[in-house]
C-alpha cells in the first residue's frame, strides 16, 4: 500500500488484523464471512449471467440455430438454478446482512459465529454438487424440478442438481436461524425493537421465511431423489403418486422464497431513502410491520402457481384472493417511501439512483404480479413470457437493484475506500436502461402468446426479441462496470472516512473498516432510528 | 483479543453473560426444531393427502405392521425421554456422574428402539412389503397398500436416521460430561441435545398412531 | 433471569402419564367408534406431545418468546396441511357440464 508519511500509525481493523488464507478460511468474524460470501456469489452471478447471455443470443433469431432444444433446456435450467439458489437467495442476507446486522444492533458478532462460517462451507458444498452436475452435462427440468418429469423421465443430472439445492437450503436455514437469535438476544442496551433500522426488520422477516419454508422444499427434493433412485411412487402417477403434491410442497417454499429475495432488498431501500432524503422513514412502524406481514401472508398464496395444474378451482379462488392481499403490505412500503421523499432534502448519490430505480421497477413487477394472481388472466398468460417479465422485474429490477444500491452504500464501510462516483453513476444508468429494454418487450411477447422455455419462435415475435437481446447486452455491460471499478477502488480508491454519506445509524459510528469486535466502546442507544432531525440541529448548534 | 481476560471460562467472547449465552442457545435450538417440524411436516402432509383418498388401503397396510413391537418401542422411546430429561436435570444441578449415567441409559434405550426397528424392517423384507420393484401384494387395493408402505418406510426411516445422529451426538456429550465440561451455569450442549431427543420422541408419538393404530378397528 | 429446575417428581409423573396414554390409545384403537377412532388417536397423540413439550422440554417455564416459537412451528405445519387439503378435498365438488365437460 502507498501510505505516505503523513498518515497516522496503522489502525487495526478486521481486514488487517491477520493475513493469510487460513485467517480467512477459519475466520469466525461475521464481516470476513460476509466477504467470503461476496466472492462466492459474485462468481456464480457471472456464470449464471453467461448462461443468460447464451439464452438471449439464441433468441435473437426465430430459428433454433445456436443450440439444440435439449441444450437450451439445460441452459435455462442452469441459469435459473444458479441465479436463484446460489446468487439471489444468499445475496443480500449473507453478504450485507451478515456484515451489517451485528453492526446495526451494536453487537460484537452474530449469536453463533461458527454456524455462520459453517453456512458458507455448506453453501459451497451445495454449489460444488451443482457445478458437478453442470460439468456432467447439466439438468433439463427447469429450476422448478416438476414431477414426474424430474423423478422418472428426465435423462439428465437431476439428482446432483437437486441435492445441490437441498444442501444450499441448509446454509440458508443456518443464516436465518443465526439472524433470528441475534436480533432477539444481542441488541445493544437501549436498542428497542422500534429503534431498529428497517433493514434489520426486513431481515427478521426474511429469516422467518428461511426457517419455516426451506425445510419443506428440502423434503420435497429428497422425495424426488428417492423416487428417481428407488422407483417408489410418491409423485409419479404411473406408480400411484400425485404430481400436484410435489407442486404444492415446492411452492409452499418457493413462493415465500421470492420474498426471501425481495424483502432484504426492501430493507436496503428503506436505509437508502432515509439517508439520502435526510429524513426519518414516514410511517416507520407500518414499514416495519409490513415486513412481518409479507413474511406471514407470503405463506398463504403459493397456490397461484397451480391455477392450471388441476388444483381445485375453489382452492384456486382462495389463493387468488389471498395473493392480492399480499400486495397490500408491499404497497404500504412503496407509499411510505414516496412519502418520505416528499420534502426531503434529496441528494442524487449513486445508491439513491438505485433506490429510486428499485421503486419504479418493483411497482411494475408487483402490479403485474397482481394481474397474474387474477385467475382469469393467468389462464391466458401462464407459462408465457409475461410471467418471465413479471418475475424479472421483481428479482432483477427489484432485488438486484437493491443489492447493488446497498453494496454501493456500504462499500466505504466495508473496504474503507470510495469508488469512482462518475463510473458508478454511468453503470447505474446503463443498468436501468438495459434492464427495461430487456424485459419490457417480454411483457408484450407474453401477452401476445409467446410461451417460455422454447428455443425457437414464430417470426412475428422477432423484433421484440431482438430488442430484448439488445437490452441484455447493455445490462451486461452495466453489471460489468461495478465489477471493475469496485475492485479498482479497493486499492486505488480514496479513503472514505467513517461516515462519508453523513448517514444515521450505529454502523456509521464505528470506524471504516470496523475493528474485529465492531466497536471500541460497547454502544448504548438513546435515540430513535433515522433521527436526522436531531443530527441537523446538532450541526446547526 | 480485547476483553477476553475478563471473560469467565466457557463464556464465548461475543456474549456478555452466561444468561445471554444460554438464552441464545435455547432459542437457537428451538428455532432449529421448528425447521425439523417443517421437514417432517412435508412427509406428514403426504400421509394426510394419500390417506384421505385411500383410507381402506391404509387400514389394510396398518394391519401388516406389528402392533406389539410398535407399542413396546413407544414405551422404550418414552423411557429414553425420561432418562434424557434426568440427564439435563443432573447437568442443571451439577452432578457430573449422574449426567453420564443418564445419557448412557438414553443411548441404551435408543439402541434398543433401533434394534426392534431392525427386526420389524427385516420381517417386511421377507414378506415383500418393501416398496419398489420387489413389492408384492396379493390382496385388494395393491397401489394404495404400496403407497402406505412407501410412507411407512420414508417416515420411520427418516425418524430412525434422526435417532442415529442423536445417539452419535449423545456419545460425544457423554464424554464431555465425563471430563467435567459442564457446570450449572454452562450446560447448553446437554440441554440442546435433550431438546433434540425429545423432539424425535414427539415425532414417534405421532408416527405410532398414524401408522400402527388408525384403521385397526376395521376388519380386513 | 435464572433457570427453572423441574423437580424429579414432575418428570416421573409426566412419564407415567405418557405411559398411561400410550396404553389407552392402543386399547381405543380396537374399539369401533367410527370417525372417533381417528379423533381419539390424534387427540391422545397431541396431549402426549404437549406433555413432552411443556415439561420435558421446559417450555412451561420458558419465556413467552419460546412459547411463541413453538406455537409458530406447529401453526405453520397446520397451514401447510390445511391449505393443501383445501385443494384435495374440494376437487370433486364441481362437475363441468355441457360442451366443455
Ligand atoms: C405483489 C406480489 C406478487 C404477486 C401477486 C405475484 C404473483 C405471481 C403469480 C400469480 C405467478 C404465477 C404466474 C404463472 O406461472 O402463471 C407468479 C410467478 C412468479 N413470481 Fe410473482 N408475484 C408477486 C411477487 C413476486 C416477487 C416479490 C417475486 C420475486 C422476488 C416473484 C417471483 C416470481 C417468480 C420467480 C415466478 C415464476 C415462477 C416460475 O414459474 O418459474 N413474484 N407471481
Ligand atoms: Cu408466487
Amino acid at each position: 500500500m502507498s501510505d505516505t508519511v503523513t498518515t497516522p500509525p496503522r489502525r487495526k481493523h478486521y481486514l488487517n488484523v491477520d493475513y493469510g488464507i487460513k485467517s480467512w478460511l477459519l475466520t469466525q468474524d461475521h464481516k470476513r464471512i460476509a466477504i467470503l460470501y461476496l466472492i462466492s456469489i459474485t462468481f456464480f452471478f457471472i456464470i449464471g449471467g453467461v448462461m443468460a447471455a447464451l439464452i438471449r443470443v439464441e433468441l435473437a433469431t426465430p430459428l433454433g440455430d445456436l443450440v439444440e432444444a435439449d441444450t437450451y433446456n439445460r441452459l435455462f435450467t442452469a441459469h435459473g438454478v444458479l441465479m436463484v439458489f446460489l446468487f439471489l437467495i444468499p445475496s443480500i442476507p449473507a453478504v450485507l446482512g451478515n456484515f451489517l446486522i451485528p453492526l446495526m444492533i451494536g453487537a460484537k458478532d452474530l449469536a453463533f459465529p461458527k454456524l455462520n462460517l459453517g453456512s458458507w462451507y455448506v453453501y459451497n458444498l451445495g454449489a460444488l454438487l451443482m457445478v458437478a452436475a453442470l460439468l456432467r452435462g447439466g439438468t433439463d427440468t427447469g429450476w422448478t424440478f416438476y414431477t414426474p418429469y424430474s423423478s422418472t423421465f428426465a435423462d439428465s443430472e437431476v439428482i446432483l442438481t437437486a441435492l445441490g439445492a437441498f444442501v444450499v437450503g441448509f446454509s440458508s436455514i443456518m443464516t436465518g436461524l443465526n439472524f433470528i437469535v441475534t436480533i432477539h438476544r444481542m441488541r445493544a442496551p437501549g436498542l428497542t425493537w422500534f429503534r431498529l433500522p428497517l433493514f434489520v426488520w426486513a431481515h427478521y422477516g426474511t429469516s422467518l421465511i428461511q426457517v419455516l419454508g426451506t425445510p419443506v422444499v428440502a423434503i420435497a427434493i429428497l422425495l424426488v431423489a428417492a423416487e428417481r433412485l428407488l422407483h417408489i411412487g410418491i409423485f409419479d402417477p404411473a406408480l400411484g403418486g400425485d404430481p400436484v403434491l410435489f407442486q404444492h410442497l415446492f411452492w409452499f417454499y418457493s413462493h415465500p422464497a421470492v420474498y426471501i429475495m425481495i424483502l432484504p432488498s426492501m430493507g436496503v431501500i428503506s436505509e437508502l431513502i432515509a439517508a439520502f432524503s435526510r429524513k426519518r422513514i414516514f410511517g416507520y412502524k407500518f414499514v416495519a410491520f409490513s415486513s412481518l406481514a409479507i413474511a406471514v401472508l407470503g405463506f398463504l398464496v403459493w397456490g397461484h402457481h397451480l391455477f392450471v395444474s388441476s388444483q381445485s378451482i375453489y382452492a384456486g379462488l382462495i389463493f387468488s384472493v389471498l395473493s392480492m392481499l399480499v400486495a397490500v403490505p408491499s404497497a404500504v412500503k412503496v407509499f411510505n417511501w414516496t412519502a418520505t421523499l416528499y420534502q426531503g432534502s434529496i441528494s442524487w448519490q449513486t445508491p439513491m439512483i438505485y433506490a429510486l430505480g428499485f421503486i419504479g421497477l418493483f411497482v411494475i413487477g408487483g402490479l403485474t404480479g397482481t394481474m397474474l394472481a387474477t385467475l382469469g388472466i393467468d389462464m391466458h398468460v401462464h407459462d408465457t413470457y409475461f410471467v418471465v417479465a413479471h418475475f424479472h422485474y421483481i428479482m432483477v429490477g427489484g432485488a438486484i437493484m437493491g443489492y447493488l444500491g446497498g453494496l454501493h452504500f456500504w462499500w466505504p464501510k466495508i473496504t474503507g475506500r470510495m469508488y469512482s462516483v462518475f463510473w458508478s453513476k454511468i453503470a447505474a444508468g446503463l443498468i436501468f436502461v438495459g434492464f427495461n429494454l430487456t424485459f419490457f418487450p417480454q411483457f408484450l411477447l407474453g401477452y401476445m402468446g409467446m410461451p417460455r422455455r422454447y428455443h425457437a419462435y414464430p417470426e412475428e415475435f422477432q423484433i421484440l426479441n431482438v430488442l430484448s437481446s439488445a437490452g441484455a447486452t447493455i445490462l451486461g455491460l452495466g453489471y460489468l462496470l461495478p465489477l471493475i471499478y469496485l475492485f479498482w477502488s479497493m486499492r486505488y480508491g480514496e479513503r472514505a472516512g467513517d461516515n462519508p454519506w453523513g448517514a444515521y445509524g450505529l454502523e456509521w459510528e464505528t470506524s471504516s473498516p470496523p475493528p474485529t469486535l465492531n466497536f471500541d466502546e460497547p454502544p448504548v442507544v438513546t435515540t430513535e432510528a433515522y433521527d436526522y432531525l436531531s443530527l441537523r440541529e446538532k450541526k446547526l448548534a | 483479543m480485547q476483553g477476553e481476560s475478563s471473560h469467565a471460562f466457557g463464556l464465548a467472547h461475543h456474549f456478555d453473560s452466561f444468561d445471554q449465552q444460554r438464552e441464545a442457545s435455547y432459542l437457537g435450538m428451538w428455532v432449529f426444531l421448528v425447521t425439523e417440524i417443517m421437514f417432517f411436516g412435508g412427509l406428514f402432509t403426504a400421509y394426510v393427502v394419500y390417506r384421505s383418498g385411500q383410507g381402506a388401503a391404509f387400514a389394510i397396510g396398518s394391519h401388516e405392521l406389528d402392533i406389539v413391537l410398535g407399542s413396546i418401542n413407544t414405551a422404550v422411546l418414552i423411557g429414553s425421554s425420561l432418562t434424557m430429561a434426568l440427564a439435563v436435570w443432573a447437568a442443571q444441578t451439577g452432578r457430573r456422574k449422574a449426567i453420564v449415567a443418564f445419557i448412557l441409559a438414553t443411548i441404551l434405550l435408543g439402541g434398543l428402539f433401533l434394534g426392534i426397528k431392525v427386526v420389524e424392517y427385516s420381517a417386511k423384507f421377507e414378506h415383500h412389503l418393501v416398496p419398489g420393484p420387489n413389492f408384492h401384494w396379493q390382496g385388494p387395493e395393491a397401489p394404495g397398500v404400496e403407497m402406505f408402505f412407501n410412507l411407512y418406510f420414508l417416515m420411520t426411516g427418516l425418524h430412525a436416521a434422526h435417532m442415529v445422529i442423536g445417539i452419535g451426538i449423545l456419545l460425544v456429550v457423554a464424554i464431555l460430561a465425563w471430563r467435567g465440561s459442564f457446570s450449572p451455569e454452562n450446560h447448553n450442549l446437554v440441554e440442546g441435545i435433550g431438546l433434540y431427543w425429545h423432539f424425535v420422541d414427539i415425532v414417534w408419538i405421532f408416527l405410532f398412531p398414524l401408522l400402527y393404530l388408525l384403521g385397526r378397528n376395521i376388519q380386513v | 433471569m435464572s433457570e427453572y429446575i423441574t423437580p424429579i417428581r414432575t418428570y416421573l409423573a409426566v412419564f407415567l402419564a405418557l405411559m398411561a396414554l400410550t396404553t389407552i390409545t392402543v386399547a381405543v384403537a380396537f374399539l369401533e367408534l367410527g370417525p372417533f377412532n381417528d379423533i381419539a388417536a390424534m387427540g391422545i397423540a397431541i396431549t402426549k406431545a404437549c406433555l413432552v413439550v411443556l415439561y420435558f422440554m421446559h417450555v412451561r417455564h420458558s419465556s413467552r418468546l419460546t412459547k411463541m416459537v413453538v406455537v409458530a412451528g406447529f401453526l405453520w405445519l397446520f397451514i401447510l396441511i390445511a391449505f393443501i387439503m383445501s385443494d384435495y378435498l374440494t376437487r370433486g365438488m364441481i362437475s363441468l357440464q355441457g360442451p366443455i365437460g
